[in-house]
């Protein structure tokens, strides 16, 4: 009975596309956020903030991915920004193979920021590199604060830790520090900031790291 | 539901690495799974049970080697298997670790009927 070697990467497919798209991001110089969370934890509202806050010192292009419908991308479009949604008919998290094809519908030349928003899921899109420098984790208060021990994975493969909704903290009985303290035990290398799309608490300071980060690219 | 994805993966590295004549005698596929990856086995072969169906990999075992999140301490060099997702040494409590294992998702071998 033969028995083949073969000691291959399940995902080295979606890795090496990844990794072109990587190499093309940064040849033009754009920094690249892969937005990630549950549905409803306030993804879309971030972009938004995001877009409101920076739009006038930095030229962004937005890649939306969502299950079924387009309605994400037309918040972002009712801003003026480019944007590219990408429906996945049933897939529970992005490809780096669905970004590259959405690269090819934006004007890279005209960007400096290029946010895709995951589908909403804490699980998936962990494993899946999309050709991002960043990986940032949204997570709303009123989700609990245990959702980092639950999905870990999500947790240590990400490098920014978004506490969203801080507005609805007097209604609700989760903690944002043990939220942050069990984030911390999962990966203790995540930069953690707290915010609000409601009031705007928090957002001039993770936008302010964004460009930042823009800047040193 | 990624396992779906994860099958499709796995079918396309069995029809990349096999001759025509290799595919119709495909036995048992064998393939490491990290604990880390968040993959749920029953849904992995589910997945490759339905996707496999009335195709030449059709009847094929899909076997599991489940791989323990291993972590190695950068501080008292030790190394450790962790119950749960508490990233940091259980014997000095260091936060600087290294994950040696628990990331694979790999495609190891390939068994053939004679």
């Amino acid at each position: 009975m033969a028995v083949l070697t073969i000691e291959r990467k399940v995902l080295e497919k979606n890795d090496a596309v990844a990794q072109t798209n990587r190499q093309l991001l940064k040849s033009l110089g754009i920094f690249t956020l892969n937005l990630v969370s549950s549905p409803g934890s306030g993804k879309t509202s971030l972009v938004e903030k995001t877009i409101e806050y920076i739009r006038d010192r930095i030229k962004m292009a937005v890649i939306e991915g969502d299950v079924q419908t387009d309605l994400d991308a037309r918040r972002v479009d009712a801003l003026g920004v480019p944007v590219v949604q990408i429906v996945t008919h049933g897939a529970c998290h992005l490809e780096a193979a669905l970004v590259r094809d959405s690269l090819k519908q934006l004007d890279l030349s005209a960007i400096e920021l290029l946010i895709i928003e995951n589908v909403g899921n804490l699980v998936c899109p962990a494993g899946y590199d999309l050709g991002e420098d960043v990986k940032a984790v949204l997570v709303s208060i009123t989700e609990g604060d245990d959702k980092p021990l639950k999905y870990p994975a999500m947790f240590r493969n990400a490098s920014v830790l978004l506490i969203n909704k801080i507005d609805l903290l007097p209604y609700v009985p989760a903690s944002p520090e043990t939220l942050e303290k069990n984030a911390l035990t999962i990966n203790p290398h995540l930069k953690v900031f707290y915010t609000s799309c409601m009031s705007g608490e928090g957002v001039s300071e993770w936008c302010r790291w964004l460009e930042n980060k823009i800047k040193k690219k | 539901m990624h396992e779906l994805s994860i099958a499709k993966n796995i079918i396309d590295i069995l029809n990349e690495n096999l001759t025509t004549d290799q595919k119709c005698k495909v036995k048992t596929v064998r393939i490491k799974v990290g604990k880390l990856t968040n993959i749920m086995v029953d849904s992995l072969l589910f997945g490759f049970e339905a996707l496999t169906r009335e195709t030449d990999f059709e009847g094929v075992t899909l076997e599991v080697e489940q791989l323990p999140l291993r972590i190695k301490c950068e501080n008292c060099g030790k190394e450790t298997d962790l119950d749960d997702f508490a990233f940091s040494c259980p014997v000095c409590q260091g936060s600087a670790i290294q994950i040696i294992s628990g990331q694979e998702l790999i495609v190891k071998e390939i068994e053939l009927n004679d």
